[in-house]
């Protein structure tokens, strides 16, 4: 039996707190954005004279207002909270109205205008690629000789493979709220997977030092890396507004400013050339991997890092180049997204071997299956770690059987024979996802521990919960170490003030180190309720002594209540800190070489989906995933975290389009135009399992992180489709399938869409595409 | 207890409430979470698209008639259209400290994450548990297909909607036990004696009173189910002019079914409106069933959809095919007008500033007629269409001789298919009829690039629906599956 989370009965009853929930003091103010219109210009001037004497206005805030540092930008200072000088895309803010009434706000924002001069804008990956226009230095990868064995291999391919962006969201929009303290402080409440930049950057543009800023999160509505480095922005804002009007001020975003403001997950482009032998094993590989990463650095390093990094996925690529460009473009900051870069890597290769299993005529699970890496041989990445617990030959195999794929491909094949208008596809994809912050001194870890006299305990630690049950789990493992019934442990808020400098919740890490920094943070206190029985008795108790709420020492069985108590009268300190760090970890982030993941998750999916030859509209039949979580912490979270993490790669796969104007404009910026999947997306037939096998590294009790990889196991839903699409005569060979495989992009790789005009419709080009060679590739150029 | 003119009424947790004084266009949410301080009912896109606001609204139909409870988005309506009605939200379902089924069968499926969005779906299922207590996977699908969650990926709140019939019933909010006579006095005594007249809505409660209405000021805005009007104040952030609500105009509720045809009232909403088309027309189902989510269907109303005259509007290709007509009433005198020549160009109809929609009327069918209605877009259900079309064609002894196609997404306005139907009149029932059909649609229609799809796109897919309207009738002895929702896993 799991536990359900700890907030479930809060959530179903509509009690659970979020930001915009809490109860705001008196006289708060309400601030709402004026955002450009113009993707790339010269900001003249701002109009800003009729907002400000709109009804309920209190000010207009704009750069020059900013008493710090203008940035919100956490690695580099390249974000401004307010557009300055320059605009650099169409979303930006220009401006903050602050009104007593956020209605107020916002239709005032509607009367301000920009006077902006247009510059020249680049909008897509090859027209920055072609400028050399990238916000960070290009990085190359190279193991081997790969030109050299490229050249001598028995069979080549050559072709590129394109991917759109996606929208995280989250149901809960960004929302902060700055309340002015005494003495030139500020506190927050942001939902935030990152309080403590939010709590550095807060107090860079206030210019205050970092102890004068708190911040608090006690819940998102859903994160996804979307609120790791973006609420910054907000809360920034906010805290300027508040400090200058010494009142509290909300800034909670509406739908349409959020997806048009804040960064999304980085659409890619790469070109490849391949070289195979006759069974499509790789012997080299040469790739190109560029990724739009809009106007500023934000986290585009290690996205663009971490993708190199999955690039191989499964496979071991015995000689490999991968030049990685991250271009910078007039469009919004892409940002983290659940994956972070490695979603968009094994895109590419999977993408590779599909191609070749195609070009040979063969099963593509054939050529997947002698690509992946050996045990104890052919197990070295391309950056140089040894894949040490490859448990993905096995669980493959016995995904492949358990979910009898043999018979399947048989069936499939039969169905496509016999039915003209629906076709069939099937497909199962691999992941492998390594673990850990790419950045070595991210992987670090605090809690703070207080039991009170009564034997409850109040739990704080740095991770923040954005619904993927972290809190459950750490609450679960504080209850174990000290044998006491969860209900005794409280989480509250996450806090800047209760654990300091904590990282993002971000890389899948939340519970390995915050679960082992709290575990520590238990043990510390087991230990000295330990040394006081010992001093006090003379008896010796250990870890099993301390169980359902009582102490067992010697013959006696007392109530831990008793035991804390008794503790507190002897002068014990009854609240510790924990603290955890990630061994065995180190990077060279230069070279892209080193161990930088403590271990990897594993996991595979095979997806059946049909599509129709007449309209191009998809539909997943059935699902069999069996995943890696090690020893689960807790398998119902777990499962959750699978099948939401699948779902989610589905809908950035097959239905969620950003689609950009050819002036850079995001014309799908809301719902009813940016379509994630819905329950009847769900397979009709889904079996979801654990592997079960605990992590041989010393992770807390043995468990896996999970919740990034199973993003990736939604790669298999697009290769199903376009198994299917392969089947018809105008998809034969390697298909144009281009992701999001929505329904015209997958009459098109049907070859049954043909132009009715000269101009390009610019779905294609922004969205990605797919061509198989490169003279194609120019015929696609972006936008 | 004299009902008021200018204070709206309504009840929450067996409570009257009543509120005067906020603009007309306040939204249900943001009276419950700014005013009400009921946090526990979300925001999450403010345009009906997410399902986080979703909270129900219980209905006194008069008389003997049940209480009827169905879900809306209270997001994007405005509070003086549930005036004299009962609120349900979230935090109405916890019954002395118990929790509703729906609820208890979310936490033990695990069926919230981030939680942003269970009070919908606690919402919808609850809706639903109100109709159908045990309801199967169809029916709970089709329940939440309007609520949005971007962590689970559906299975858990699937499986919770399947198992919240097998658990300790609802002790209030159950079928057999909700309506009870104290909660109809409750809502008998909100029924109203006199109009509700704001400064900035009125609600009349004739046809008469409407009618006048709108003649005395033209230049208000007519207010349906609201579904496309709420947006402008939620999203364009536009100052809308007085409102006449035409949702209390009892004869504009009536839905009248007989042989000879149809007659639906402009105010019959979405759901019984198309449960009624699809009764009488068979083969509109996918259109009926993709129309839009359930609380969009249960506030908004046929007659809205068809005088806003959007040209993505999935009502009106399926009211072409069906050749239905409309009333219009302009003080004493009503009009009829066919649908084809309802719509000028886009986003303008022919009806005059102080006319209004009465009813659309569709006359039965003489003869053996087939129909048919698809809908693309990026996803089943709750998208806005990328092409729509209905089709109708009447054979005899093979031969078409009779075809009505409307196609939406494919022009400025919901149009007819001349060259199309042209090629299909006089031919026979089979394949290559309506190939021929399909390419004259490029005659037909110049259809638009914009963000839901290419002309290119838009243009072929259009032609196939027409092939697979040929299919469906040609291979009817050993039908293949034509849609992918027709295949079994
Ligand atoms: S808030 Fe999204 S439907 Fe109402
Ligand atoms: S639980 Fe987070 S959106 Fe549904």
């Amino acid at each position: 039996m799991s536990r359900p989370h700890e907030s479930a009965e809060l959530h179903v009853s509509g009690a659970a707190l979020y930001t915009d929930d809490l109860a705001l003091p008196a006289h708060t103010l309400h601030g709402a954005y004026g955002l450009s219109e113009v993707a790339h210009g010269r900001l003249c001037g701002l109009e800003l004279e009729a907002a400000r004497q709109a009804r309920d206005v209190v000010d207009v805030l704009t750069a020059a207002d900013v008493p710090g540092v203008n940035n919100y930008g956490g690695i580099v200072a390249d974000d401004p909270i307010f557009a300055d000088g320059e605009v650099h895309y169409a979303g930006q803010p220009l401006f903050l109205v602050v009104a007593h009434e956020r209605e107020a706000a916002r239709r005032a924002a509607r009367l301000a205008s920009a006077r902006i001069e247009p510059l020249p804008a680049i909008l897509d990956i090859r027209a920055a690629i072609a400028a050399e226009s990238f916000v960070l230095p290009s990085k190359r990868l190279v193991r081997g000789d790969p030109d050299a064995e490229l050249a001598r291999a028995p069979q080549r391919l050559s072709g590129s493979v394109g991917m759109g962006g996606q929208d995280h969201f989250y149901l809960e929009g960004q929302v902060a709220v700055a309340l002015p303290q005494e003495d030139g402080g500020m506190h927050l409440w942001s939902s935030t997977q990152h309080p403590s930049e939010v709590q550095h950057l807060v107090a860079a543009a206030l210019g205050v030092a970092s102890h004068a800023v708190s911040v608090s999160c006690r819940r998102m509505g859903g994160g996804f890396g979307g609120k790791e480095s973006q609420p910054a922005m907000i809360a920034c804002a906010a805290a300027v507004a508040a400090r200058r009007s010494g009142r509290p001020v909300k800034i909670r975003l509406d739908r349409d400013i959020d997806m048009l403001a804040t960064g999304k997950r980085h659409d890619f482009l790469a070109d490849y050339d391949v070289g195979f032998d006759g069974d499509g094993r790789i012997r080299a590989l040469s790739v190109m991997l560029a990724s739009r990463c809009g106007y500023s650095a934000d986290l585009s390093g290690p996205v663009s890092d971490r993708a190199v990094c999955h690039l191989d996925n499964a496979y071991f690529i015995p000689h490999v180049a991968i030049v990685s460009h991250r271009c910078r473009t007039n469009t919004v900051s892409n940002t983290a997204f659940r994956g972070f870069g490695g979603p968009q890597g094994m895109m590419v290769i999977e993408h590779i071997l599909d191609d070749i299993a195609r070009h040979l005529g063969c099963d593509p699970l054939a050529v997947r299956r002698v690509n992946l890496y050996g045990i104890g041989e052919r197990n070295v990445t391309p950056y140089g770690q040894i894949v040490e617990d490859n448990i993905l030959p096995d669980l493959l195999e016995q995904l492949a059987s358990e979910a009898d794929y043999a018979g399947r491909r048989r069936a499939v094949a039969e169905w496509n024979e016999r039915e003209p208008v629906i076709k069939r596809g099937l497909a199962l994809t691999p992941v492998k996802f390594g673990i850990s912050f790419t950045k070595t001194s991210y992987n670090q870890a605090g809690a703070l521990l207080q039991i009170y006299r009564d034997g409850t305990m109040l739990l704080n630690h740095g991770g923040t919960e954005m619904g993927q049950g972290l809190h459950t789990k750490v609450l679960d493992i504080v209850a174990r170490e000290l044998g006491v019934p969860n209900a005794w442990v409280r989480i509250t808020a996450t806090d800047t003030s209760k654990v300091p400098n904590t990282s993002a919740t971000a890389a899948s890490s939340g519970s390995d180190l915050n679960g082992k920094a709290a575990q520590d943070a238990a043990r510390t206190l087991r230990e000295r309720l330990a040394a006081f029985v010992r001093e006090r008795d003379g008896v010796e108790i250990g870890p099993e002594d301390f169980d359902g709420g009582r102490v067992q020492i010697g013959a006696n069985s007392i109530p831990f209540a008793e035991l804390v108590e008794a503790a507190y009268r002897a002068r014990i300190s009854l609240s510790a800190t924990g603290f955890y760090r990630t061994p065995k970890i180190h990077w060279d982030m230069d070279r892209l070489m080193g161990r930088p993941f403590y271990y990897f998750a594993y996991g595979a999916a095979i997806v059946e989906a049909a599509v129709d030859t007449l309209t191009g509209e998809s539909r997943l039949l059935a699902l069999d995933i069996l995943h890696d979580v090690g020893h689960s912490l807790n398998p119902a979270i777990d499962i959750g975290q699978i099948e939401g993490g699948f779902m989610q790669g589905v809908g950035w796969l097959t239905s969620e389009q950003l689609y950009f104007d050819s002036d850079g404009a995001l014309r799908t910026h809301a719902p009813s135009t940016y379509k994630i999947p819905t329950a009847r997306d769900w397979p009709e037939r889904a079996e979801v399992r654990l592997f079960g096998r605990p992590n041989p590294e010393e992770t807390i009790y043995r468990s896996k992180a999970v919740g990034e990889p199973p993003l990736m196991l939604a790669i298999a839903a697009l290769h199903a489709i376009r198994d299917a699409v392969a089947a018809t005569p105008g998809g034969a060979g390697r298909p144009r399938l281009m992701a999001p495989a929505v329904p015209e992009a997958v009459l098109r790789a049907m070859g049954a869409v043909c132009e009715l005009s000269e101009e390009r419709s610019p779905l294609g080009d922004t969205m990605g595409t797919t061509s198989p060679d490169a003279t194609e590739q120019t015929a696609f150029r972006l936008i | 207890m004299g009902s008021r003119d200018d204070c709206i009424r309504f009840l929450l947790d067996g409570e009257v409430v009543e509120v005067s004084g906020l603009p007309a266009t306040t939204t249900v949410l943001d009276w419950l979470r700014d005013h009400a301080g009921r946090t526990g009912t979300k925001e999450g896109c403010a345009e009906g698209d997410c399902g986080a606001c979703t909270v129900l609204l219980g209905e006194y139909q008069g008389g003997n008639a049940p209480l009827r409870y169905r879900t809306f988005n209270s997001c994007i309506r405005f509070l003086p259209t549930i005036d004299g009605c009962e609120l349900v939200t979230v935090e109405s379902l916890v019954d002395d400290g118990v929790l509703h089924p729906a609820q208890r069968a979310l936490v033990a499926e695990h069926g919230s994450q981030c939680g942003f969005c269970t009070p919908g779906f606690v919402m919808s299922l609850a809706g639903l548990y109100l109709e159908q207590p045990a309801p199967d996977r169809e029916q709970v699908v089709r329940a939440i297909a309007g609520n949005l969650c971007r962590c689970t990926g559906y299975r858990p709140i699937i499986d919770a909607g399947l198992a919240m019939g097998g658990l300790e019933p609802a002790k209030t909010w159950h079928p057999e036990r909700v309506d009870t006579p104290a909660r109809r006095a409750a809502l008998a005594k909100l029924v109203r004696r006199r109009t509700l007249e704001l400064p900035d809505l009125v609600a009349p409660r004739s046809l008469d009173e409407l009618a006048s209405w709108r003649q005395a000021e033209p230049d208000a805005q007519l207010l349906a189910g609201g579904t496309d009007l709420g947006l402008e104040v939620t999203k364009a952030l536009r100052n809308l002019p007085k409102l006449i609500y035409t949702g209390q105009v009892p004869e504009l509720h009536v839905l009248e079914t007989a042989a000879a045809g149809l007659r639906i009232g402009a105010a019959v909403p979405l759901a019984d409106a198309w449960a009624a088309i699809v009764d009488a027309f068979p083969g509109f189902e996918e259109v009926a069933d993709r129309f839009a989510s359930p609380p969009v269907c249960h506030s908004g109303t046929l007659g809205g959809n068809v005088a806003n005259g959007s040209p993505i509007g999935d009502c009106m290709p399926v009211l072409l095919a069906l050749d239905a007509r409309v009333e219009l009433r302009r003080g004493a005198s009503v009009r009829e007008l066919s649908l084809a020549d309802f719509y000028l160009d886009y986003r303008r109809t022919a009806m005059a500033a102080d006319e209004f929609l009465v009813a659309i009327t569709i006359p039965g069918a003489q003869g053996c007629w087939h129909y048919a209605g698809y809908k693309l877009g990026k996803r089943w259900d709750q998208d806005i269409s990328a092409v729509c079309a209905g089709f109708a064609i009447q054979v005899d002894a093979k031969v078409i001789v009779a075809a009505r196609l409307g196609f939406g997404g494919m022009a400025g306005i919901p149009a007819r298919a001349p060259a199309a139907e042209a090629a299909l009149i006089g031919a026979t029932v089979e394949g290559a009829s309506f190939e021929v059909a399909a390419d004259a649609l490029a005659s037909d229609f110049e259809p638009i690039d914009d963000l839901r799809a290419s002309a290119s796109y838009r243009l072929i897919s259009a032609g196939n629906l027409l092939r697979r309207f040929g299919l469906a009738l040609t291979s009817e002895e050993q039908r293949k599956p034509l849609s992918v929702w027709e295949v079994t896993p």
